[in-house]
């Protein structure tokens, strides 16, 4: 049976679905068999971010609805066997998502599969809901910045009361805390919050923290999951927190001033 | 004959119910903005204190909009801080008629205007009048309350009905605690407290972490703003004493 996790925030644009692109890819390059599913219907993008928006035919709605079943409509990746992308639907609008429906393709994902990312779409209404109630672990997505704090502990308590494990009173969702967008240049001018400030927030195991950079934008925009990219510190930051998310012990990196060279000093470069 | 009659009488001269017509000032609410009502009531009972001491006052939610969301603890904090009784609501949406009956609140039938429509509402009414000051007095159980050992996060409400709520984690700013008995905080505490949400003038809050929005004690409340800065992030406990809210430390 596969582990199924949620990738959600309650404020849009923090990095849900970089997380889930990037999150799905590691597990796969680490062997797991990996689905992603996209919740965002009517406003759909991981597969823009995966590059396979090429390549839709079915997607989520169409197997939920029985047009079509799941493998028909999983896109397999072109850089890794082990993962597939079930696409949301563009022209539909999330009461398409039924709880009976969701439930049956996450069961059916869940025999094939040892993980199921859920890429939650923004708010806290339907799309979101249905992509948090089957959930088995939670990442949730936060900008150091107080509003989407504040969103993802909504998102909390809805994840510790409407979930399926808190309506059947099973173990609760695990939950892990993912820092998105973090500049220490910022927090060191006291514009952002710091890791401590949100972890006292949240009081909520920290899973990582993806520095703010460049490379993210550039991955988005060529439909490869910055996680491949080796080279960047976003890159690395989000291996680091798939070897985390699968127990192995890692110290957080990034989260210091890089310390200036004598001539930056002197030059304030 | 005359030595059985006074003990066959006993019974029914002791009790006996009875239906009343009370007339009840009511308080039509047209909006949810507490502190407008607050400043709204203020003067007029300052006009007439004696006879707004204690008076019973029915809540008419029939010109509410029914998408604006009512805090009701404060509503009833609010108006028993003005030494009023709020005893029982009309009309409302079916939330306001939930969350209404949760502060032990009546629903009174909405359309008592008439004498002949009368009937129907007088025996709620009767009820309510004496059930509405007696939790006040009443001790607490011994041993009731609840224990969370969670955070509470913003947009949870958590009620500990009839004793005390003691919370092992954090309250987010946006989460509400209430209690009928005291509130214990061992976390943080950003959120709402609002002990003896029935009236009971003893309940205290406890807080190892004070950051939170509002307090309040038996509908005395403060809010964030008018909370002492010195105190922020130190352990205290907010109490009722002669009538105001004192927030001291410990």
């Amino acid at each position: 049976m596969a582990r199924i996790i949620v990738v959600t925030s309650g404020k849009g644009g923090v990095g849900k679905t970089t997380t889930s692109a990037a999150f799905s890819m590691g597990l796969a390059r680490r062997g797991y068999r990996t689905a992603v599913i996209d919740f965002d219907v009517g406003l759909r993008n991981l597969d823009l971010v995966m590059g396979c928006e090429r390549r839709v035919v079915y997607d989520f709605v169409n197997v939920i609805n029985g047009e079509a079943n799941l493998n028909q409509a999983l896109i397999r990746d072109k850089r890794s066997d082990n993962l597939y992308v079930l696409p949301a639907s563009q022209t539909r609008d999330k009461e398409a998502l039924t709880r009976e429906g969701v439930g049956r393709v996450l069961e059916e994902l869940a025999q094939n599969f040892d993980y199921v990312v859920c890429d939650s779409p923004a708010g806290i209404e339907r799309g979101a809901t249905m992509a948090m109630y089957f959930a088995d672990d939670a990442l949730v997505v936060t900008n150091p910045e107080v509003s989407s704090v504040r969103d993802s502990d909504r998102m909390l308590g809805i994840l510790a009361s409407k979930s399926r494990r808190a309506e059947n009173n099973e173990e609760p969702i695990r939950e892990f805390l993912l820092l998105t967008r973090y500049s220490p240049e910022r927090v060191h001018r006291g514009e952002m919050l710091s890791v401590k400030d949100v972890q006292d927030i949240l009081s909520l195991d920290l899973l990582g923290v993806i520095p703010e950079s460049p490379a993210v934008l550039t991955a988005s925009n060529s439909g490869v999951p910055v996680i491949l990219d080796d080279q960047s510190d976003a890159g690395q930051a989000y291996q680091d927190m798939v070897g985390r998310y699968l127990g192995e012990s890692l110290p957080h990196r990034f989260l210091d001033l890089p310390k200036k060279g004598l001539f930056s000093r002197l030059f304030g470069g | 004959m005359s030595v059985t009659a006074p003990e066959a009488r006993a019974e029914p001269a002791s009790f006996e119910l009875k239906a009343t017509t009370f007339t009840l000032p009511t308080l039509r609410l047209f909006a949810g903005d507490l502190a407008a009502l607050s400043a709204f009531l203020e003067p007029k009972i300052a006009q007439a204190p004696g006879f707004f001491r204690n008076a019973p006052v029915v809540v008419d939610l029939t010109h509410l909009p029914t998408e604006v969301a009512l805090d009701f603890p404060l509503l009833v904090g609010v108006l028993r801080g003005l030494g009023m009784l709020p005893i029982g609501v009309r009309g409302g949406s079916a939330a306001h008629r939930e969350t209404a009956q949760l502060m032990d609140l009546a629903i009174l039938s909405q359309g008592a205007r008439g004498p002949a429509d009368a009937a129907t509402a007088r025996p709620t009414q009767a009820a309510a009048a004496p059930a509405a000051p007696a939790p006040a007095t009443a001790p607490l159980p011994v041993g009731a309350g609840r224990i969370v050992t969670r955070p509470v996060r913003s947009g949870q409400r958590v009620y500990a009905q009839g004793g005390d709520l003691v919370v092992l984690a954090t309250v987010s700013s946006g989460a509400e605690l209430m209690a009928d008995g005291h509130i214990h905080v061992y976390g943080a505490l950003r959120g709402r407290a609002l002990a003896g949400v029935k009236g009971n003038a003893e309940a205290r809050i406890f807080c190892s972490d004070l950051r939170a929005e509002l307090v309040s004690v038996a509908g005395h409340y403060r809010v964030s703003e008018s909370l002492d800065p010195a105190l922020a992030g130190r352990p205290v406990q907010v109490a009722l004493r002669d009538g105001r809210l004192i927030i001291e430390a410990l």
